[in-house]
């Protein structure tokens, strides 16, 4: 017995930090949270600033004026970490759907097609994306082949959504195997095509149930955008590295820490609750 | 005169196992033919088969005199001349009634959309289910599913239905809206295969009968025969068992 959709609470953007019970249980629940909350950090804040070495870390990594100084270059290096993370996620969705569907065709015609997916997946999967960086992004360029990009930055991107690409691919496709066979069945009995049928009715289907498998994959992404450091690109964490080279201070890394944990926090946070929420839609209607 | 559906000499296996051991079966056009037989018999594979959604291992399916399993065949082709409904209604739970309905219509046979919208409501009208076009299929009941399966079949102007035990998934007071529907699609004289489990409906409704047991067909005739003077053992067998369920 299930209460009717209206009557579902409809769980908060953080409500997933607390146990479900938690939130029955009132204001003294939340007490014992609170005290033990500051029992914990507070013991682990007293340790680590007791120790001998912490004034000197302090100076070295949180310094306020360092901070100050330092952001500007490593904001407007986030920035281009932003805009690479926004184009490489769209490409890497489009690509990896593309990918996914030529692995779901069946039939021996589409054998080659086949093959030729499932070896690029095997082959960017058993690299390190670091090495995919580092050979694509000095290497290519270097070729100095006619008509293609000779940018580093170009070549660091292309690299990430080569690999991202291969394993989101597997994420869709793992969407397409929990459509149930029946659906592809009454797709292709009213006449529809492989593709038709994979376009208009698993594919669909597939996409809602891999949501928070492709949101995690964001969160990370967001994260490995920063890799392209090692080409040079001037990003967020080049140019800390930048900071930190002429002035011996490593605030500049905690300035681009922050940066980027502000920006994947929240998206973390709604994968979560996306998650939940659908659960929840799924119990109702399993009830209903 | 050529069948609508001929089936000749057709051999089916599942991973080394025979599912159908060698059938033969014809429907003429505006002929109904009901498959029965125990679970497992054999008679939803045999529906598969005749609508290309498996490939058979001998044999040939013939429409309209042609040979459908010959591989030079586009199967997109041949499926467009024919309806098929499943056990488990498969309507797909992301789209509307309506765009269930109109999908084949407008990927498969062009029709311009309003078009297709016009005819889809048109027939949702005739079933009454008129209110639902902007329902999803998993505010309806079973009947209704079922109705609305029957009805994006029909969309595609089919040849010949194909019903592979429609009512099996359903609550019992909602077998007869949808054996309802197949009636009236009999007196407008649709070509139908059908595979059940309503002997009564069978009775009813049927031209032949076929009596389907491990994978052969052990005899067929009118429902007036096969029902009360069945020649073989086991078809014998078969109906008793019914008769003591309360089915007959």
């Amino acid at each position: 017995m299930s209460l009717p959709p209206g009557q579902l609470r409809s769980p908060g953007l953080w409500s997933s930090l607390r146990r479900p019970r938690q939130r029955e249980e009132g204001a003294r629940a939340a007490l014992v949270a609170a005290a033990s909350t500051v029992a914990v950090f507070g013991l682990l804040a007293w340790w680590v600033l007791t120790s001998e070495a912490w004034p000197e870390v302090q100076e070295q990594f949180f310094n306020p004026d360092h901070f100050a100084a330092a952001w500007p270059e490593v904001l407007g290096g986030f920035w281009l970490n932003i805009q690479m993370f926004m184009v490489a996620e769209v490409l890497i969705l489009v690509f990896a759907l593309v990918f996914a569907m030529i692995r779901a065709l069946r039939g021996p015609a589409f054998f080659p097609l086949r093959a030729l997916v499932i070896g690029y997946i095997d082959l960017i999967r058993g690299l390190p994306i670091i090495l995919l960086i580092l050979l694509l992004g000095f290497g290519v360029p270097a070729l100095q082949l006619p008509g293609v990009p000779n940018s580093r930055l170009f070549w660091g991107l292309g690299a990430l959504v080569i690999s991202y690409s291969a394993y989101t691919a597997e994420v869709y496709r793992a969407g397409i195997e929990s459509v149930h066979e029946s659906q592809r069945m009454s797709g292709r009995s009213l006449g529809l095509t492989q593709v038709q049928s994979l376009r208009y009715v698993t594919v669909p289907q597939a996409i809602r149930n891999v949501i928070p498998a492709l949101l995690n994959g964001f969160v990370s992404l967001q994260k490995d955008v920063a890799l392209v450091f090692v080409l040079g690109v001037r990003e967020a964490v080049r140019e800390a590295q930048i900071y930190t080279a002429g002035t011996f201070n490593y605030t500049s890394y905690v300035a681009a820490a922050v940066l980027f944990l502000v920006a994947s926090i929240p998206v973390a946070r709604f994968a979560d609750w996306y998650t939940e929420r659908d659960r929840r839609r799924k119990q109702s209607m399993g009830a209903a | 005169m050529t069948a609508k559906i001929e089936v000749r000499e057709l051999v089916k296996s599942y991973e080394g196992k025979a599912v159908l051991r060698g059938v033969d079966l014809a429907v003429e056009s505006h002929e109904v033919v009901c498959l029965i037989g125990s679970s497992g018999s054999g008679k939803s594979t045999l529906l598969k088969c005749v609508n290309l959604l498996v490939p058979i291992d001998s044999g040939q399916i013939l429409f309209d005199g042609i040979s459908i399993t010959d591989p030079r065949v586009n199967p997109n082709k041949v499926r467009e001349k024919m309806g098929i409904v499943f056990q488990a209604f498969n309507l797909f739970p992301h789209m509307t009634v309506l765009r269930n309905i109109t999908l084949g219509p407008i990927k498969v046979h062009q029709v311009p959309p309003a078009e297709a919208r016009e005819q889809a409501y048109g027939l949702l009208e005739r079933f009454g289910l008129a209110d639902k076009a902007e329902e999803y299929p998993d505010r309806l009941s079973g009947g209704q599913q079922q109705r609305v399966a029957v009805i994006r079949a029909l969309a595609g102007r089919p040849e010949l239905m194909l019903f592979d035990e429609v009512t099996s998934a359903l609550d019992p007071e909602l077998v007869a809206e949808v054996l309802n529907v197949i009636r009236g699609l009999k007196e407008e004289g649709m070509t139908m295969l059908i595979a059940t489990h309503e002997m009564g409906f069978a009775r009813d409704v049927a031209d032949q009968v076929y009596f389907l047991d491990d994978g052969v067909f052990l005899e067929s005739g009118s429902p007036e025969r096969i029902f009360n003077r069945p020649s073989e053992p086991r078809t014998r067998q078969f109906l008793q068992r019914i008769v003591e369920a309360g089915r007959l």
